[in-house]
């Protein structure tokens, strides 16, 4: 490790470092210190990320069954069959599979959708001080700072057909609906499963774009109201567009916590989801702990893998590439 | 970044190497007898909570120290646990050295390999084989090789139902047949209260009943060469059948489909339910307040007759196995500790707490297991229970076939129509998605 | 409005009202449900649901301490998030502040590979880092699996992608003059790194804290696969009210109440920096 960054560094140094002063003796001490200051993170990456990350991999390619688990190191090669498996949307684990991501990707964009408009909105509403601005904000902030599994155990208490809040609410209270609905299991459970997941995730967004709006320069505004643009049209032409880098990263990670999230639905649903919310991290987590089947469930956990990749990838490409001729 | 590159390449060779070679840890054949003073022991959960279980047990484990001098570890492991962590001891080879398995697993867990396999020498150690009851026997693991467990508890399906409610309904006898339930449903319903509970979000318990009903139209889930043949008509039927008794037959309340966590045994002991369909109950109802005299016990009803064999079967042979991790590092200590479980004496003290029946002959014979309700499970087991598939794709069965039944009680409470279509595209799936081998 | 030139309109103040209390039910209705609920006899939270307690109790509160062993598992997970949090916060600087003020070869890679392990779904690396741990106890006699160790190295590198890069961007904002002027006083980068960029980012260093003891705190899937008997964590604890005969609703909602004081208190102390922190860092 040490030998190339000996030389390398040198050649190019960063108007960083070259104004460091160089009075050590222990140049060679200096140059590598980055690499040192980097170590812990790089092998706690390498231990715990990249490596396991790999040895999936190689999983994916194994018949790994309740039969081999013991000495999965003996369980036979199975070339792409795991693959093959999966992506034979003509059979129905193939076909589950399919409508399982089919449900991640609906869920997961309406969730990002919801919890980025309910946090810029807050955010902006309470961009001005007002009375109780504080004491709201922290309010808002709950949900998020509740540990997972104790806020969606709390849900699943209100969702219960017989005893819950929900249908209490909903049918014995306004009578909206002629029978008590399901929420846990059936077709509703989608909707029980992103009600959870925008409660949890909004004030998430609501912090970033927060924090985001207070860069924004204030002489934009007073130059604004110069021009005499109303409060709406600020936020119109100030506002949104400058919260545009920020709401680029908020997306991205609202997007791929959303898309992986394994407690929410695990705790509302259990190990059996219902269809209609069969998220693709529970699917997986069924199909390999379940029914013992590791190789097939490591080779789902790649395609996910291979997609968020193409996604991730895309969309900075694409954002970046926006950004970049809308500053030229 | 080329070095990086290169240390990543070597953590990861270096990882892999170390995963190939030492992997499993418990790959060695045999187990050894390097620490004879100590075991680990993994109880499930028999009793009303974790605590009672460690109650029950604590006693018994310090007598085993006092008989032998090995102490043993005690840790109860909740159900939802248990087989996870049975197949990450498995997997990691760091697990307890003797546990309880719930008896349908014993297949699926033979296959992996982990188990210690019962053969004559090992069963000679503990009292020879023939100290167990057939019928329990018959649930330790594939026809034909050496059991992976031995039978700890016995338990059976009976019909629990509340005299009262049946009392006002003016029933007077409880129903022997699907038909005179449905027909005392109607009585019942008409008193306001519910009929018959379930657990249709609860896989296992979905399997246990679907297991019987196939029986009871005459069809299995499995053929004779142990390939999974979950579309027949037959088994269509079964299932349908099961689930109507929510759809059409409207006994099964529709917020039964979402219980899981044995609701509706809280909702016969708050007597708000007529009947509940159970294994051994009696510790549990009691544990909730609901005294003996309240409620009667008789076997589960059948299509018509009498209960018995072949389309006469009317509960499944549940219990609780008790195996031996092949790797133990106290052999010795491991049969001795499951020579003093399955002991007369032991049998007695566990199963009267547990309100199971024992699976060894000499002790169910003792007294304490003629009451009228111990009875029953008692009969039922000797004469109409089977034992579910003991194949190594059973608990993968589970899995598939319960999640089948879940999402069409889903279905149903959902006022949505159960068909013979939809039961079968079920299955279909379930099938599909059972291991090829 | 004193700080704005011109008073708002009334359709702004009107549609923030109405908006601001519709959300604030909608966030407020599960608290207020764990709160009443935890004071409730049995009966209530066994029955249709009902909005105010028919009696008032504190029995919950007692109970939950026996029906499943909550105070240890408290502890374990006190000892598990606040070590995963210290350790994660330190290598976390120590990165940061290596990408922040120097240049050198494969920066560009390790910063992407570091952020991209956060889109790694857990799912994915689950069995292996558990066959790994495995391993390496066997291997080196190094107890990973199952012991608060292995789960304190898993939860800290949980945070750390997020905390580096929040963390680069604080650093970022901090003078350079500053260190440099320290490095000029004779400190090594070092001294430099901990008397003076380290004290001027407290706000950016407690935000990432808040946010690493938090990802271990409620973290479910790892805690239910890695621990046993002994190290069980919260996370996996609290599923013990709900595996008895009986759903002790009450319980569960106590003890996800006191499991939640905590963290919620804290973070709502220190949200103040977490603003501060992510307005300087994160969001630039």
């Amino acid at each position: 490790m040490t030998t190339t960054a000996l030389k390398e560094p040198v050649r190019e140094t960063s108007p960083g470092a070259a104004r460091a002063p160089r009075r050590r003796p222990g140049r060679i001490r200096r140059l590598s210190l980055p690499y040192l200051l980097l170590l812990p993170a790089l092998l706690l990456e390498l231990l715990v990320h990249l490596v396991p990350m790999a040895i999936g991999i190689v999983m994916s390619f194994k018949e790994l069954t309740q039969f081999y688990i013991r000495d999965w190191g003996t369980a036979p090669w199975s070339g792409l069959d795991n693959y093959r498996v999966s992506v034979d949307f003509d059979a129905p684990v193939g076909k589950a599979l399919l409508q399982s991501f089919g449900v991640t990707v609906g869920f997961t964009l309406l969730s990002v959708a919801l919890c980025w408009l309910i946090g810029t909105a807050a955010a902006v509403f309470m961009q001005d001080t007002f009375r109780g601005r504080g004491l709201l904000r922290a309010l808002f902030l709950v949900p998020y700072a509740l540990p997972v599994y104790t806020a969606v155990i709390t849900w699943v208490f209100m969702f219960q057909h017989d005893n819950g809040l929900v249908n209490h609410v909903l049918h014995d209270q306004l009578h909206l609906t002629g029978e008590p609905s399901f929420w846990l299991i059936g077709d509703n459970s989608f909707y029980a499963l992103l009600t959870v997941s925008v409660w949890k995730g909004w004030p998430f967004a609501f912090l970033i774009v927060t924090a985001g709006l207070q860069n924004i320069p204030r002489e934009l505004y007073e130059a604004a109201a110069l021009d005499g643009a109303g409060t709406w049209q600020q936020i119109r032409r100030i506002t949104l567009p400058s919260l545009r880098p920020v709401n680029q990263v908020l997306v991205l990670v609202l997007f791929l916590w959303t898309f992986n999230d394994f407690n929410t639905p695990f705790v509302l649903f259990g190990r059996a989801a219902p269809e209609a919310a069969d998220l693709i991290s529970v699917h997986i987590y069924q199909a390999s702990f379940v029914t013992w089947n590791f190789g097939t469930g490591s080779a789902m956990s790649v395609l996910l893998l291979l997609f968020l990749l193409v996604v991730t990838g895309g969309y900075l490409l694409l954002t970046s590439r926006g950004r970049r001729t809308s500053d030229a | 970044m080329r070095s990086i590159r290169a240390a990543a390449v070597g953590a990861v060779t270096l990882s892999l190497a170390l995963a190939a070679t030492a992997c499993g840890g418990g790959t060695s054949t045999g187990g050894s007898d390097d620490s004879p003073k100590t075991l680990t022991y993994w109880a499930s959960n028999q009793g009303a909570s974790v605590a009672v279980d460690k109650k029950v047990l604590q006693p018994e484990l310090d007598k085993f120290e006092k008989q032998t001098g090995i102490k043993v570890k005690l840790e109860v492991v909740p159900w939802s646990d248990l087989l996870n962590r049975i197949l990450t001891a498995t997997t990691s080879g760091q697990g307890p050295d003797v546990l309880n398995i719930g008896n349908t697993w014993s297949a699926s867990l033979q296959a992996t390999g982990a188990l210690l396999p019962w053969d004559q020498q090992n069963f000679a150690k503990i009292g020879g084989r023939d100290r167990f009851v057939e019928a329990a026997l018959g649930s330790t693991g594939v026809q034909g090789k050496d059991p992976a467990a031995v039978p700890l508890y016995s338990m059976a399906y009976a019909l629990y139902y509340n005299k009262k409610i049946f009392a006002d309904a003016g029933i007077s006898k409880p129903p022997a047949t699907w038909d005179e339930l449905i027909a005392d449903g109607r009585k019942i319903k008409a008193r306001g209260k519910s009929v018959l509970g379930a657990e249709g979000a609860n896989l296992s318990e979905n399997i246990h009943h679907v297991f019987v009903f196939a029986k009871q139209h005459g069809a299995d889930f499995f053929a004779a060469d142990g390939k999974p043949d979950f579309t027949s008509p037959k088994v269509v039927e079964a299932v349908k059948s099961y689930v109507d008794l929510m759809a059409k037959d409207k006994v099964i309340p529709p917020g039964d489909a979402e219980y899981a966590q044995n609701q509706s045994v809280s909702d016969f002991a708050k007597g708000k339910q007529a009947m509940l369909l159970w294994q051994s109950a009696a510790a549990n109802l009691k544990s909730q307040g609901m005294s003996e005299d309240a409620y009667g016990i008789a076997p589960v009803p059948v299509r018509s007759g009498t209960p018995g064999q072949g389309s006469q079967v009317n509960s499944m042979v549940a219990g609780i196995n008790i195996a031996v991790f092949k790797n133990t590092h106290n052999l010795d200590g491991a049969r001795k500790f499951v020579k003093f479980m399955t002991s007369d004496a032991e049998q007695k003290i566990l199963n009267t707490a547990y309100s199971t029946v024992p699976p060894v002959a000499s002790a169910q014979q003792d007294p304490a297991f003629g009451a009228p309700d111990t009875a029953v499970l008692k009969n039922t087991l000797a004469t109409s229970a089977a034992a579910l598939p003991q194949v190594p794709s059973e608990s993968q069965f589970e899995t598939t076939v319960g999640t089948a039944v879940k999402e069409l009680f889903a279905d149903a409470a959902a006022g949505r129509a159960v068909t013979t279509d939809s039961v079968k595209a079920k299955l279909e799936k379930a099938q599909q998605q059972m291991p090829a081998a | 409005m004193p700080d704005s030139p011109m008073a708002p309109p009334r359709s702004f103040l009107w549609s923030r009202r109405v908006f601001l209390a519709l959300l604030a039910a909608f966030v407020l209705t599960p608290v207020y449900v764990m709160v009443s609920s935890s004071l409730k006899p049995l009966a209530d939270v066994t029955g249709r649901f009902r909005w105010l307690p028919s009696e008032l109790t504190i029995r919950p509160y007692i109970d939950i301490w026996s029906t499943v062993p909550l105070a240890d598992y408290f502890v374990n997970s006190l000892i598990v998030a606040g070590a995963a949090t210290v350790c994660s916060v330190v290598v976390a600087v120590f990165a940061a502040y290596a990408v922040s003020r120097h240049e050198f070869r494969g920066k560009r890679v390790f910063t992407v590979t570091v952020l991209s392990t956060q889109m790694l779904p857990g799912i994915l690396f689950l069995l292996p880092l558990f066959l790994m741990y495995v391993n390496i106890g066997n291997a080196t006699g190094i107890a990973l699996f199952g012991s608060r160790g292995g789960l304190i190295l898993t939860y800290l590198t949980f945070s750390l992608p997020f905390s580096i890069w929040m963390l680069i961007g604080y650093f970022d904002s901090v003078p350079r003059d500053l260190d440099e002027a320290a490095l000029v006083d004779g400190c090594g980068p070092l001294g430099a790194l901990f008397r003076v960029v380290v004290p001027a980012a407290v706000p950016g260093i407690v935000a990432v804290a808040v946010y690493a003891f938090m990802t271990a705190w409620g973290e479910v899937l790892f805690a239910s696969v890695m621990t046993n008997d002994t190290t069980r964590t919260l996370a996996v604890g609290l599923q013990g009210y709900s595996t008895l005969n009986d759903v002790y609703w009450n319980q569960i909602m106590a003890a996800s109440l006191v499991v939640s004081v905590p963290v919620v208190a804290g973070f709502l102390l220190l949200q103040r920096y977490l603003v501060a922190g992510l307005t300087a860092g994160a969001v630039k």
